[in-house]
């Protein structure tokens, strides 16, 4: 998964590129880990445009995302979801918790 | 036990890297029924959280066999088989709770929810020690004017 990270002002975005699954899911954790500790933003964007497959893992990947963001007491969206990682966080639930536009 | 129109069988082993091969696989051979896209999608995401579980919580700390096994019936019935030889699971119905993890910080416990709410059925067997199984099935709706 090729991860672009893109800061102006206090929001971070990641452009997510490739497919998301468990194999790369640890990488990107600890890329956007590192990309939060270095921007310290109050918004966290997580652009899903490039992706062409989620499963599962992106969930923990978000919720990662959520509560370092919650620590940092600012907020994650995210964006340009295509249908097939929509449909994933649809059926988790996890579209309660975080913002998709 | 329905009638077998086609099936394959694939042998890998529990790497991650194999996780996107079985996914491109099992989408191979749907393609067969004409699924939608939308359908192609579901499979492959199902597919992936049994494979993924087999190679976190069956081989946690080696490498083992895993087969996947692809079954096509009459009706137009994709039959998914995931069976590993690894540790099994000790409570089925726990594991198959929304949320309920054994896994890291990378892994949601959403797994076996996304398999049920993706395919039509889902069956799980496992004896621990022994390994588990995992079945699922999907009807691939016959659309009106595919090509054959």
């Amino acid at each position: 998964m090729d991860v672009n990270a893109v800061c102006e002002e206090r929001n971070l975005t990641l452009l997510l590129k490739g497919e998301l699954d468990h194999h790369g899911a640890k990488g990107l954790i600890s890329r956007a880990e590192r990309e939060i500790e270095s921007a310290v933003p109050l918004k966290l964007v997580l652009d899903f445009a490039g992706v062409s497959f989620m499963d599962s893992s992106g969930i923990a990947v978000v919720i990662r995302c959520r509560q370092r963001m919650r620590e940092l007491g600012g907020s994650v969206v995210l964006h340009r979801v295509p249908q097939q990682p929509r449909k994933v966080f649809e059926a988790s639930g996890i579209t309660r918790l975080v913002a998709m536009e | 036990m329905k009638r077998t129109e086609n099936y394959v069988k694939i042998e890998f082993l529990s790497r991650s890297s194999n996780e996107g091969f079985a996914r491109i696989a099992a989408a191979g051979f749907a393609a067969q029924l004409d699924p939608t896209l939308d359908e192609l999608g579901d499979i492959k995401t199902a597919v992936s959280e049994a494979v993924t579980n087999a190679i976190v919580h069956a081989y946690p700390d080696a490498l083992g066999r895993i087969l996947l096994k692809m079954r096509m019936t009459e009706g137009n019935v994709l039959e998914l088989t995931i069976r590993d030889w690894g540790r099994g699971i000790d409570n089925i119905d726990q594991a198959r709770q929304p949320l309920f993890t054994t896994g890291g910080t990378e892994r949601s416990g959403m797994g076996f929810t996304i398999m049920e709410s993706f395919m039509d059925r889902l069956s799980v067997k496992s004896s621990p020690g022994k390994g588990t199984t995992v079945v699922m099935r999907k009807r691939i709706a016959t659309r009106i004017n595919a090509g054959k």
